[in-house]
């Protein structure tokens, strides 16, 4: 099935690919996080203005595909900005559809810290801010992993999308391996998937290290 | 509105909550009507770019791809569920033969990125299948591994009695899976398999990749139209469509969660199990 002298040489062209698809993901999880930390402060604080606005912008990005907010950005964002680089315009609509997972990830294990903290920290007489940085966010930081990793996990897959809108990111040469390679999908296809392998195993293992380091007994 | 965060806020505090609503709201809106401004000045609200919305023909189009993606959407999560639940039942068995296989295809499914693998059946079996069932089947495996390990853990929720009293009153395994654990796990998982409808939805997009004649495909050729050129407003009227299905389908599963919590039952956590 798998053509390992084919694999051999395919592998320069599908480790250019992977190059790119660790760039994409690398910017996109930085400016998901730090909007999707916003986000959540927004959807948490006592400003009912934020709160519609951050809920409402959770709500807009988690129901639109992703496919469709290439459409908008990718394809239709050069009328506007004037000409931009694919990757880029990829990177920006990847990280708008993210902040919204993560503001999510960040809220439910937000919600995993007992109410009591949060009482006990006003009771002492911390106002809102103080109350979130030294006592909640602390301890919801452990709880945030697992979702959050399942999030950057899900933005690694969805970095393919990339494909279909011309950045020669990992999953685009399944196809530009196609003319040179025509009869063995099998094997660009096993060759691909390993290294999307890695990328989610090495995730997942980050995750798990950094849980077990931080474990708080309660 | 109260919340464990932040006290009631007294004079002082309201005071300065109004001012940060005010500067806020200042900020928020500047953003938006910067944007709306950019998209003015690059023609984007020109009568031209909304033309092909006024046409009757295109319109139609437009529902028959919608139509299309509804019913792609629909047979494929119902063929994932038949997935799901051989897969599931598989991963639970006490054979090792079996759960070991039925682990590693769900584990795999749940690894590739959607697009590649739609790709992939498409360059491997297309010339037979046809564009539309490369696509469903894609969503099925993709779906079905999800729906897996949905069910799974709806089994595995359901208290440990109820199986050893099964068991003591002489049932078999089987027996056990089909008349206790299933049916009182059914309910549980209600709401995740709602919101997997909605994922599943949403990856029905991913067929532009081999362009299947859905809302998408559609939509592409009235952009790439040299007379309309309008990807940005074809891509909002394409997310305002999704956003009222698919916002319509979360609040069931809301719904639906909550009657369950009403009753004092527990739903299955679906966020770390499906990714987005």
């Amino acid at each position: 099935m798998i053509n390992f002298g084919a694999l051999g040489e395919m592998l320069p062209s599908i480790l250019d690919g992977f190059w790119l698809t660790l760039r994409l993901l690398a910017y996109s999880a930085v400016i998901a996080t730090v909007l999707g930390t916003l986000l959540a402060t927004m959807r948490v604080s006592p400003i009912a203005v934020l709160r519609g606005f951050g809920t409402s912008y959770v709500n807009i990005f988690r129901n639109t595909p992703l496919v469709v907010l290439f459409i908008i950005i990718v394809t239709g964002g050069p009328q506007v900005v004037g000409r931009t680089e694919f990757t880029t315009l990829a990177t920006v609509a990847l990280s708008l559809y993210t902040a919204a997972f993560v503001c999510e990830g960040l809220r439910s294990g937000v919600n995993t810290v007992p109410t009591g903290q949060a009482e006990a920290a006003r009771s002492i007489g911390m106002g809102f801010t103080q109350t979130l940085t030294i006592v909640v966010l602390p301890q919801a930081f452990r709880a945030v992993i697992p979702p959050l990793a399942s999030v950057y996990i899900a933005l690694a897959k969805n970095t393919s999308v990339a494909a279909a809108f011309g950045v020669a990111e990992l999953t685009y040469r399944m196809r530009s391996l196609n003319e040179q390679f025509p009869q063995e999908a099998v094997t660009r296809f096993s060759g691909i998937v390993l290294f999307y392998v890695i990328i989610v195993a090495v995730i997942s293992g980050i995750a798990q290290i950094l849980e077990r380091r931080l474990a708080v007994s309660r | 509105m109260s919340s464990v965060l932040f006290d009631v806020p007294g004079p002082k505090a309201r005071a300065r909550y109004r001012a940060v609503a005010v500067v806020s709201t200042l900020v928020l809106a500047g953003l938006i009507g910067w944007v709306l401004w950019i998209l003015y000045q690059n023609d984007q609200f020109t009568e031209a770019k909304w033309q092909p919305f006024t046409d009757a023909a295109v319109l139609r189009n437009l529902a028959q791809g919608l139509l299309l993606t509804l019913r792609a959407a629909a047979v494929a999560i119902l063929l994932a569920m038949v997935f799901g639940a051989v897969f599931a039942a598989g991963r639970l068995s006490d054979h090792r033969w079996l759960s070991w296989p039925s682990a590693l295809v769900v584990e795999f499914f749940r690894a590739v990125p959607l697009i590649l693998l739609i790709l992939f059946l498409f360059l491997l079996v297309g010339g037979t299948l046809g564009r539309f069932w490369c696509l469903v089947l894609g969503l099925m495996l993709y779906n079905g591994a999800v729906l897996a390990e949905i069910f799974r853990a709806g089994v595995t929720a359901v208290p440990r009695g109820q199986s050893e009293a099964a068991y003591a009153i002489g049932l078999r395994k089987g027996q056990v899976m089909r008349m206790i654990l299933a049916p009182q796990a059914v309910s549980a998982m209600l709401p995740a398999i709602i919101s997997q409808c909605v994922v599943a939805l949403k990856d029905t997009t991913l067929g532009i990749i081999i362009s299947t004649e859905d809302v998408i495909n559609t939509a592409r050729l009235i952009y790439n139209d040299f007379r309309y050129n309008n990807a940005i407003i074809v891509g909002l009227m394409l997310a305002v469509v999704f956003i009222i299905i698919n916002y319509s389908l979360s609040k069931l599963a809301v719904y639906v969660e909550r009657r369950l919590a009403s009753r004092g039952e527990r739903a299955v956590d679906h966020s770390q199990i499906a990714s987005v």
